[in-house]
């Protein structure tokens, strides 16, 4: 690409420069011959294409979402049946990819940070332990160690009959993690209502108590009445509702517990797999990102008088934060795509649905542009939020 | 950038020199390649595996080393490629392979909507359950609730869910892709229920830590039809992939193997005479050489031999013949006649 | 590092006795406040608890050279499994008695790649090298002159698969990545919209998208009868990804180049082309040397990923392996074997890195 923008001098020349030697216009030609490269191309390929499903007499279009799947889910967030269509099942794999790329980020962060503060404890084990921890997650290829947590979990636990049961209403199997949950009750609502309404006034709250402290400098324990705020109001909800204390407990009926909560093998599986993964690139963005601000702010910070947690707060994240949040975005997005891989060991994500939804049908075309365009949304947006958030962060600068 | 342009145009033109052309027939294709692609299943002990010194096993190998007997004369001109149960018909309808023997179902569906033709079976299946004693089921029916190990993407996995359904019963299945990985998943007590073509069935439990405490239960729930499949429309060579199939299974009718067929070639039986090509024909007929017969049971040997070496019950395997059998001993083998 | 800053410390003090040797040493590295004590003992109990039974499993009650029934037998860990099989884990399906060819090719491969370590050998000698080795290392996989068998493509696996569709990927790629940098930086606005949406949608989808693309949906592409080899293709789909990654590698390159940098070179009358070739890419290239290296590893991590087409890179040997009966049940010992393989690999190739980036930071 040797002609690419040449303006500046284009006008200092006199008129009698040659065509192609302008600047100005050899970028325009460029430009479209690139485009007329890239067109006959893709008219290259979209005929072949066609000629190739209409040779072969293979179906095309999206028709077959209508139709109904007939096969079966092993574990969905909302109900689905084999009689549901295709369009429903791609659905439940869409959400199964969410909730698992959605805990699978926090739990990342909190490990992630976790092991990224003990290694520059000054502890020398502790901070051997996480060295050793970072090189050898970071050095072994996902797949594999999803390969091996998956192999782990259903070698090592027991079957339902001999569950092991550690505090009353929660067994471990090698059918998962089952669990007791509060038994349904009208006043989840009003809990739910009022932990909501809760969160409204702990953020009416702290803006108040900035704007008090920026007026007058007086501060105010938000943080204590917060917490007592979000706690508090549904507790005192629960407790008008008449204190339902009536809990939903699994129970072995059959093949498996019924009730409850089950959490799949396959699921926990694969997101301690992605966590623990991730979590190594995450403890050294965290490493990187608290190491980037000097020594001088803290100490700084301690003698204007300012707290531990202040000092935190006020000092050290802001300032590390804004060096962790890209590369931090970057493992998130790196852990969502890498969910991709469930269809390894059998956790019905999307990749999975469409892939079994490939086989039935046939029509792997559309059924890999789906699976382009769904990751593709997902990256987009979760980078548009990070974006806004890090230029949030950023104002704080000056 | 020079250096980039020419790397690149080198770069397109290793693609477009490694790029095999394929537009005459499958035949004369296959003939100017000097061997013949097939893809295979390559995790599927029995059926196509490679041992461990690389060289590939089982019965869908076989049926695609007879092919290349049937066409070249020689067993060897065949090359294996794996594939997936996503990507197999895919390599089939774009030519990068000349006749799939995957253990596929056939099914109407796949024949018509997918570009392809089945040809003779070469393996009939169907679908069962296989779970351990100390469960105390007896029959499918009492499955309601289970947990069921399946492979994603297959006719099992619609069959399963079809006769759950049929029988008001509710069941989650468990889905993985690798055939090791979900069989050690069920010994494990992952699941209660393992489903799979009984042929499957018998090889899982075969490979069991103790092969006692499992049980076959006796309901199948399925044909399951494998055939071999070339691409739809090319008729010859779905003949020649038909015959050659065909071919092992009349041998074993008349009792020639690979160890009396030179010995059969003497025959004064006009039938045999034809068959084996020493009487002219059947060869010309299908485009190939007179003792294409002869090569593929010199090579490979009839059905039975076939049948028995890679799965039969002095295998690991130890499957009966079953449905496999030829029509003359209650199964449903049969060829047309050689004529 | 913590150690460093530690040890100089501790020099200019001039400790007294109880704060040197093994004491001071914990003393001063484990026990040097309360917090840091229970933090120990915690850490101890539980390498406690732990370690001695996995040193058990994998050594005292395991078989190392046995037959699979014998394995089933034993309680212990099973490493049979992999000298059994080393031959088909390592090379796939090239044929049994070349299999000394691919095995040359590696070793020439980590032998370029030792000598290419140290920096003072960076010369031109060292890129022919490279291309008679790489010329070399084809001849020996490929066959086909000298009196060596000819080998298909289709017919390699195993480790060599690993290393050339990871190295021969990122060689590739560089190139690409390169040029799609300078487009996203181009005033062009067309080239400019091209590169960005390229390198966006490239990095959006996980690579086993494009994989399955490159699998099955590819074929289709091309017009009747022509068809390209599977591990090509999937070569093409690990090029095409790893492009999107270097390219922003680059850009970031790019962007630490001061204006000044352009400048110079424009008033000393370079043209676009002069002044990328000569002025800004080799010092842009030469800053994200580091990043490039890390690249190489994921883009060498990545490569497992061709299992879930059925490729038999050292993954899928591995799990064919314990697909057949006798070796069922294994898979741990399988596993941590591979496993460690890779770490070998990509620890040696972080651990260039950071080395690298000293020595540059030093000599910019």
């Amino acid at each position: 690409m040797p002609e690419i923008g040449k303006d500046k001098t284009a006008d200092s020349l006199p008129e009698a420069v040659p065509f192609f030697n302008d600047p100005a216009k050899r970028a325009i030609l460029f430009q479209l011959s690139a485009m007329l490269i890239f067109g006959l191309l893709g008219y290259y390929l979209i005929t072949n294409t066609l000629a190739n499903l209409e040779r072969q007499a293979i179906a095309t279009g999206l028709g077959f979402l209508e139709k109904e799947s007939s096969f079966e889910i092993g574990e969905s967030l909302i109900s689905y049946s084999a009689a549901d269509t295709y369009a429903r099942a791609l659905l439940v794999g869409v959400l199964n990819t969410l909730i698992v790329s959605f805990v699978g980020i926090i739990l990342t962060v909190i490990l992630g940070t976790f092991i990224g503060v003990a290694r520059l404890s000054t502890n020398w084990l502790v901070s051997r332990i996480a060295a050793v921890y970072i090189e050898v997650f970071q050095d072994i290829p996902v797949l594999l160690q999803l390969f091996f947590w998956y192999a782990i979990f259903y070698e090592l636990l027991p079957s339902p009959k001999e569950a092991f049961n550690p505090i009353a209403g929660v067994f471990l199997t090698n059918r998962g993690l089952v669990f007791a949950i509060p038994e349904a009750h009208p006043a989840h609502k009003y809990i739910a209502v009022a932990f909501f309404s809760g969160c409204v006034l702990v953020y009416l709250l702290r803006r108040w108590a900035k704007r008090r402290q920026e007026k007058t400098g007086r501060l105010f324990p938000v943080f204590r009445v917060s917490a007592g705020i979000l706690l508090g109001l549904p507790v005192i909800t629960w407790w008008l509702a008449g204190a339902p204390i009536a809990m939903d407990v699994p129970v072995l009926s059959g093949f498996n517990f019924k009730g409850g909560v089950n959490i799949s093998p396959e699921f926990t599986a694969l997101l301690l797999g992605l966590v623990l993964y991730t979590a190594a690139f995450v403890a050294e963005v965290v490493r990187a990102g608290i190491q980037s601000v000097s020594h001088g702010q803290t100490e700084a910070a301690m003698s204007m008088g300012l707290k531990s947690g202040q000092i935190l707060n006020l000092v050290i994240l802001p300032q590390a934060l804004r060096v962790i949040i890209p590369p931090l975005t970057s493992q998130m997005l790196n852990l969502t795509k890498n969910s991709s891989l469930a269809v390894a060991i059998g956790y019905p994500d999307f990749v999975s649905v469409a892939g079994t939804t490939i086989n039935q049908t046939g029509q792997a075309m559309e059924g890999i542009a789906m699976m382009m365009v769904v990751y593709l949304f997902f990256s987009l947006t979760t980078s548009a939020f990070m974006n806004w958030y890090n230029k949030k962060i950023a104002l704080v600068e000056r | 950038m020079k250096h980039l342009k020419v790397s690149l145009v080198a770069v397109l033109a290793v693609v477009m020199a490694t790029a095999g052309m394929a537009v005459a027939g499958t035949l004369d294709d296959v003939r100017a390649k000097g061997f013949i692609q097939a893809g295979v299943n390559g995790d599927l002990f029995g059926f196509g595996k490679p041992d461990e010194k690389g060289v590939w096993k089982g019965l869908d190998v076989d049926t695609a080393r007879a092919i290349a007997a049937a066409v070249f004369g020689d067993a060897n001109k065949v090359k294996f490629i794996p594939l997936t149960a996503k990507t197999r018909f895919t390599a089939l309808q774009s030519g990068e392979i000349d006749v799939l023997t995957r253990n596929c179902t056939q099914t109407l569906g796949r024949d018509t909507a997918l570009g392809l033709d089945f040809c003779q079976v070469n393996y009939y299946d169907g679908q069962g359950f296989l779970v351990p004693k100390k469960l105390g089921v007896k029959s499918a029916k009492e499955l309601d609730g289970a947990a069921v190990c399946v492979l994603p993407g297959t006719t099992t996995e619609l069959n399963l869910a079809d006769y759950f359904r049929a029988n008001g019963m509710k069941m989650k299945p468990v889905v993985i892709e690798n055939t090791a990985e979900l069989a050690k998943a069920f010994f494990a007590g992952r699941c209660d229920v393992l489903t799979s073509d009984a042929s499957q069935l018998a090889s899982t439990r075969s490979v069991a830590p103790n092969p006692k405490a499992y049980i076959i239960l006796p309901e199948v729930i399925s044909k399951e039809p494998l055939a071999p499949a070339v691409r739809h429309g090319d008729n010859q060579w779905k003949d020649i992939v038909n015959y050659s199939v065909l071919a092992m299974i009349n041998a074993e009718e008349k009792g020639i193997t690979s160890k009396n067929v030179d010995n059969m070639l003497k025959s004064t039986d006009p039938k045999i005479q034809r068959f084996l090509g020493v009487s002219p024909g059947n060869g010309k007929a299908l485009g190939l050489d007179e003792k294409f017969v002869y090569n593929i049971i010199k090579q490979v040997g009839n059905y039975g031999e076939v049948f028995e070496r890679n799965v039969g019950v002095n295998t690991t395997l130890g499957i009966e013949r079953g449905l496999n059998a030829l029509w003359t001993n209650g199964g449903l083998m049969y060829s047309p006649p050689f004529k | 590092m913590n150690e460093d800053y530690r040890t100089t410390e501790s020099e200019k003090l001039k400790p007294p006795v109880t704060s040197v040797g093994v004491i001071g040493w914990l003393k001063g590295n484990l026990f040097n406040s309360w917090f840091n004590s229970v933090l120990t003992i915690v850490t101890l109990y539980f390498l406690w608890i732990t370690v001695p039974s996995f040193i058990r499993w994998a050594f005292v009650d395991s078989l190392w050279i046995s037959t699979g029934a014998e394995c089933h037998q034993a309680g212990g860990a099973c490493w049979s499994i992999i000298p059994a099989n080393i031959r088909f884990i390592l090379f796939g399906f090239f044929p049994y008695e070349s299999q000394w060819r691919p095995l040359l090719a590696m070793i020439l491969l980590v032998g370029l790649l030792y000598y290419s370590q140290n920096r003072n050998h960076w010369k031109k000698s060292l890129a022919y090298a490279w291309i008679l080795g790489l010329f070399i290392m084809g001849l020996l996989m490929k066959g086909g002159l000298f009196g060596l068998d000819s080998v298909e493509s289709t017919q390699w696996g195993g480790l060599p698969l690993t290393l050339l569709l990871s190295v021969f990927g990122l060689t590739a790629a560089y190139p690409l990545g390169v040029v799609l940098a300078l487009g996203r930086q181009s005033k062009m606005p067309a080239i400019k919209t091209v590169c960005v949406i390229y390198i966006e949608l490239i990095r959006g989808v996980p690579l086993i998208t494009l994989l399955f693309m490159s699998s099955v949906v590819f074929p289709l592409f091309l017009p009747e009868g022509i068809t390209v080899n599977k591990i090509l293709r999937a070569q093409a789909a690990i090029i095409l990804f790893t492009a999107a990654y270097i390219a922003e590698v680059v850009r970031g390159g790019l962007q630490g180049m001061s204006k000044g940098q352009y400048e110079a070179a424009e008033s000393l009358g370079l043209n676009y082309h002069q002044t990328m070739r000569l002025v800004i890419l080799p010092q842009a290239l030469k800053i994200v040397i580091p990043p490039t290296v890390s690249i190489l590893i994921s883009a060498f991590k990545d490569t497992s990923l061709v299992v879930i087409i059925a490729l038999y890179d050292i993954l899928k040997t591995t799990q064919s392996v314990l697909s057949d009966p006798k070796w069922m049940g294994f898979s741990a010992e399988a596993y941590i074997f591979i496993a460690l393989i890779y770490f070998v690999c990509c620890f040696s190739m972080s651990n260039y890195s950071r080395r690298l980036e000293k020595e540059l930071d030093r000599s910019l």
